[in-house]
């Protein structure tokens, strides 16, 4: 069946919560090549005013995108992702966080679809204008 | 120091070709917990139609480090890094970039705004493959707080 076949706005495609811990941060620091030290030191974070150590944004765009990744299952691939750094994630040493990611489909097309992302820390939301636009891949 | 208006006419320098491999494809994968056997496993990257292992959609910002260094070491481009936060990211695509691909990315500043005391600073890297073509571009607003904030 197609990607695109009976995909309704509104619909709830994929749901996912991350745990966060400092060595999900230490991970993705050595990962992407940005070892800014507000993502990982506390008395770096604490210096420049900050609640604590924050995830860096780009990691939270790395796994917000996940779900919809999975639910495409190479049905597709995301030929379009934007998100607005809203919030920051702050990560416990001890407790770490959790972030929930809902994908909701906002409008389907001949050639795509776009999905719609809201990433939450408890209450609040992390990210804003979460944007997916996936495409079904040919055969 | 205000940023430089200027920088939006400036030419800046292809960076050095980026040879995407496919351990570093993995090893970016779990780092933002992509599991998908197609950012991990060849042979289902192949069953799904690429020619080596995809990866994930915000991959392309390992390579845009590279420009934002150029733009952070103009030196009179008026950007303190220590007040640099990441005010929004896109990334729109050609194709997926796969293990293999060797990576050109040419930056631009596409606007530089004020609003409140902070300055805006968008920017875009468009990366094109060794034969040319666009694989992906890379757009990236800075939010630079004033002194006063």
């Amino acid at each position: 069946m197609s990607l695109l076949d009976g995909l309704a706005v509104g619909q709830v495609v994929a749901e996912r919560s991350f745990p966060l811990t400092r060595d999900s941060l230490v991970r993705y620091a050595g990962a992407s090549g940005d070892f800014n030290p507000i993502h990982y030191r506390d008395d770096v974070a604490a210096a420049v005013g900050l609640p604590g150590v924050l995830a860096h944004g780009m990691l939270t765009m790395g796994f917000a995108v996940q779900p919809v990744v999975d639910w495409l299952d190479a049905r597709g691939w995301v030929s379009d992702y934007q998100v607005r750094f809203t919030r920051p994630v702050v990560v416990d040493p001890q407790l770490g966080a959790v972030v929930t990611v809902v994908a909701t489909v906002a409008a389907v097309d001949e050639t795509g679809a776009r999905i719609d992302l809201t990433a939450t820390v408890g209450e609040q939301t992390v990210l804003g204008k979460a944007q997916v636009r996936v495409t079904p891949l040919a055969g | 120091m205000p940023v430089n208006p200027e920088l939006t006419d400036r030419a800046f320098a292809p960076t050095a070709p980026y040879l995407v491999g496919r351990e570093k494809v993995r090893e970016f994968s779990r780092a933002v917990f992509a599991t998908a056997p197609m950012h991990h496993d060849p042979e289902a990257a192949r069953a799904a139609g690429f020619s080596d292992v995809v990866a994930p959609p915000t991959f392309p910002i390992v390579i845009a480090e590279a420009t934002l260094q150029q733009l952070l070491a103009e030196p009179d481009a008026g950007i303190d890094f220590s007040r640099v936060v990441h005010g929004d990211q896109r990334f729109s695509y050609t194709r997926p970039i796969v293990a293999g691909d060797e990576l050109t990315a040419t930056l631009r500043v596409t606007s530089i705004k004020s609003l409140g005391g902070n300055s805006m600073v968008t920017s875009e890297s468009a990366m094109t493959d060794a034969s040319g073509e666009h694989v992906v571009t890379s757009v990236s607003t800075l939010v630079i707080r004033g002194d006063d904030s």
